[in-house]
């Protein structure tokens, strides 16, 4: 719950997501869910040459279980906020980390 | 199961928006079908009519129509929604099916080849080689 929480947060922001092929697309993040399933707008293949069948693409939903990195502005992130949310999270899990 | 949140009471990446709509979608093999989007569920299963599959190598492709695809949701890498303008001035040619078939062949061909060497040299290193790639996209 809380990573969903923390990218809720930051819907509107300008994200590069990296998959387990080493595909990064960069978009804008419109939505996530549960599962950090995300949904990116205008979104850019960042080595487009390599994956031309991305070219045609402007949004796209990436299966939250094939992503690696998400990579963020570090200025969208308040730190502490997350470092707060991380302990109270450690003393008592929310949802069930067992899938 | 019951520790998941209803999807209706949260803000989600919810597909009902693809709906009826013609998606690329990729899959864990490399394949890339595209066709419209009819159902989805939690999982991310599909249902996808009017699929063709398509082929690219190099600066080309091919399609092979394909039906209905009723697609596991663990096999799914991405969903794109298809620009129908951008589709129109891809800067790739489409090219028969043989001919795009033979191309793929000949590019595996190609991959195998590249992995066997590796693997020997890897082997005469005294590292362990059993390890077969099945995410192939």
């Amino acid at each position: 719950m809380l990573f969903y929480s923390f990218f809720k947060t930051l819907i509107g922001q300008q994200v590069t997501v990296e998959l387990k092929n080493d595909l990064a697309i960069t978009g804008i993040l419109t939505s996530v869910d549960q599962f950090l399933n995300i949904k990116l707008d205008e979104i850019r293949a960042v080595d487009e040459a390599k994956y031309p069948h991305m070219m045609a693409v402007k949004n796209c939903f990436i299966r939250g279980s094939v992503v690696r990195y998400v990579q963020l502005p570090a200025s969208a992130v308040d730190t502490a906020l997350l470092q707060d949310a991380a302990r109270r999270e450690a003393q008592q899990p929310t949802t069930g980390g067992a899938h | 199961m019951d520790n998941f949140i209803p999807q209706i009471f949260t803000t989600s990446a919810s597909l009902v928006d693809s709906v009826d709509r013609k998606l690329l979608v990729v899959l864990r093999d490399g394949r890339k079908l595209i066709g419209v989007l009819r159902s989805f569920d939690q999982f991310a299963n599909l249902v996808l009519q009017d699929t063709i599959e398509r082929i690219y190598v190099g600066d080309a492709y091919g399609d092979i129509p394909r039906g209905i695809f009723i697609i596991r949701g663990e096999n799914v890498v991405l969903l794109g929604e298809i620009d129908l303008d951008k589709e129109d001035e891809l800067p790739l040619r489409q090219v028969p099916v043989e001919e795009i078939l033979l191309a793929q062949r000949e590019e595996m061909e190609a991959r195998a080849r590249r992995e066997k060497l590796k693997n020997k040299l890897l082997h005469d290193q005294g590292f362990s080689v059993d390890f077969t790639e099945t995410d192939l996209y």
